[in-house]
């Protein structure tokens, strides 16, 4: 036999916005549950690191899917009547959906990007539910820098486009084999699933109104992004921080936009003191 | 640097397979100089000083001298490290048609990044 990885993965449906949605996760370990969200375009493949890594299984139920249209989930019935577009409302419904078909108790939420973002909103919202929530390349407000119709037009290859992009988030010194393959989940994205998940990331999920109001001793709030990170700076963590009073914000130096799936070994010297503490150690 | 930019993608198999569809010229600006790189098929056919006004190409990269030495060091600092980090933070200017740019994104960032230094 070979040797399995310690990840399972499994396929359900739930309802999201009325509708059914078939959904696919991926989990490992035993513990606190750890709910992991990812980039915009992407899917869940970002975390297999933390997947299979005993120093957060054994002490952490780590569980990542992939959202609707993404992945191997699949998109809603009648997708090709509407155009994707992550809304606030719809992204939050999600997470919570999902966290409610698990019947998870007091689940820590690590996002990253936009899933960086949603943390935020849910960190406000439900502050009595969350452990914690961990913001990787998060802050509340960003600016646009392009015009995202490139990504969904018939005379450019959306998977290439949409790679070529958010190569320039990741940091020179990550290796190249997980260099290209945190590209690789970019060009295997659904057509308009990327611009549609930036409608969230760079209008819809403005929060930097709201963020002040985080009560962080109900809700414990971490941010932690690379220093090559191009969209979400570490300026931008740090305006963030500084609007939520009692958040920790960490800059971590040679990592980019991807951090679990671009440099997993570095980026476990970051993500290990924040997950031992949120437990207690 | 930029002299060693054909050679450099010339001799890259790979990046020439991945360009094998691009027929062009473009621009490259260094402070206020520009160069006409001139592309068949993947490989760069010359690097050459604009010259007369009438010289032009489909779109044009501009960015200081000091930004394209830290683009093609060895490891550059961040918002010098790509060209889609060097846009957003202002340190570079795109212009004219961007079709054939977005259809190759991947492709003419790494023609343009190719001088890079290997070594410090």
């Amino acid at each position: 036999m070979p040797e399995f990885e310690p990840i399972t993965g499994r396929y359900f449906t739930m309802d999201v916005d009325g509708k059914p949605c078939r959904i696919y996760v991926e989990e490992a370990g035993t513990g606190i549950p750890l709910v992991c969200l990812h980039t915009a375009g992407s899917d869940a493949r970002q975390y297999r690191h933390l997947l299979c890594d005993p120093a957060i299984t054994d002490h952490y139920r780590v569980i990542a899917f992939d959202l609707p249209w993404h992945g191997k989930s699949n998109p809603p019935p009648g997708f090709r009547e509407t155009e994707y577009k992550l809304t606030t409302d719809l992204y939050k419904e999600t997470v919570m959906a999902f966290c409610a078909a698990y019947e998870l108790d007091a689940p820590v939420i690590m996002g990253c990007s936009m899933g960086g973002r949603v943390v935020l909103h849910l960190a406000l919202e439900q502050a009595d539910y969350f452990k914690a929530v961990i913001a990787l390349e998060g802050s509340d407000k960003l600016d646009a820098y392009y015009d995202l119709d490139w990504l969904h037009r018939p005379d450019v290859h959306g998977g290439e486009i949409a790679s070529a992009f958010v190569s320039a988030q990741v940091a020179p010194q990550s290796p190249d084999l997980y260099r290209w393959e945190t590209l690789w989940h970019y060009m295997q994205g659904g057509p308009g699933i990327f611009k549609g998940d930036l409608y969230f990331y760079w209008h819809d999920g403005d929060f930097d109104d709201r963020s002040p109001l985080i009560d962080t001793s109900k809700c414990p709030v971490y941010l932690l992004s690379g220093e090559y990170d191009s969209s979400c700076t570490p300026e931008r963590t740090q305006a963030t921080a500084a609007r939520i009073a009692g958040s920790k914000a960490t800059v971590m130096q040679g990592i980019g936009h991807f951090p679990m799936s671009e440099n997993p070994e570095l980026f476990r010297g970051f993500i290990l003191p924040v997950l031992d503490e949120i437990r207690g150690n | 640097m930029l002299e060693t930019l054909k050679d450099s993608v010339n001799a890259d198999a790979p990046l020439v397979r991945r360009g094998r569809w691009v027929n062009l010229t473009f621009l490259l600006g260094i402070d206020d100089e520009d160069f006409l790189v001139t592309i068949a098929e993947g490989k760069v056919e010359s690097v050459a000083p604009r010259r007369l006004a009438t010289d032009t190409g489909r779109f044009t990269i501009r960015a200081g001298k000091e930004t394209w030495a830290e683009h093609w060091s060895v490891m550059p600092k961040r918002d010098y490290h790509d060209i889609w980090s060097m846009l957003p933070k202002g340190l570079a200017k795109i212009d004219g048609d961007l079709l054939p740019l977005m259809q190759n994104l991947q492709y003419f960032k790494d023609v343009i990044a190719s001088p890079r230094r290997k070594e410090a």
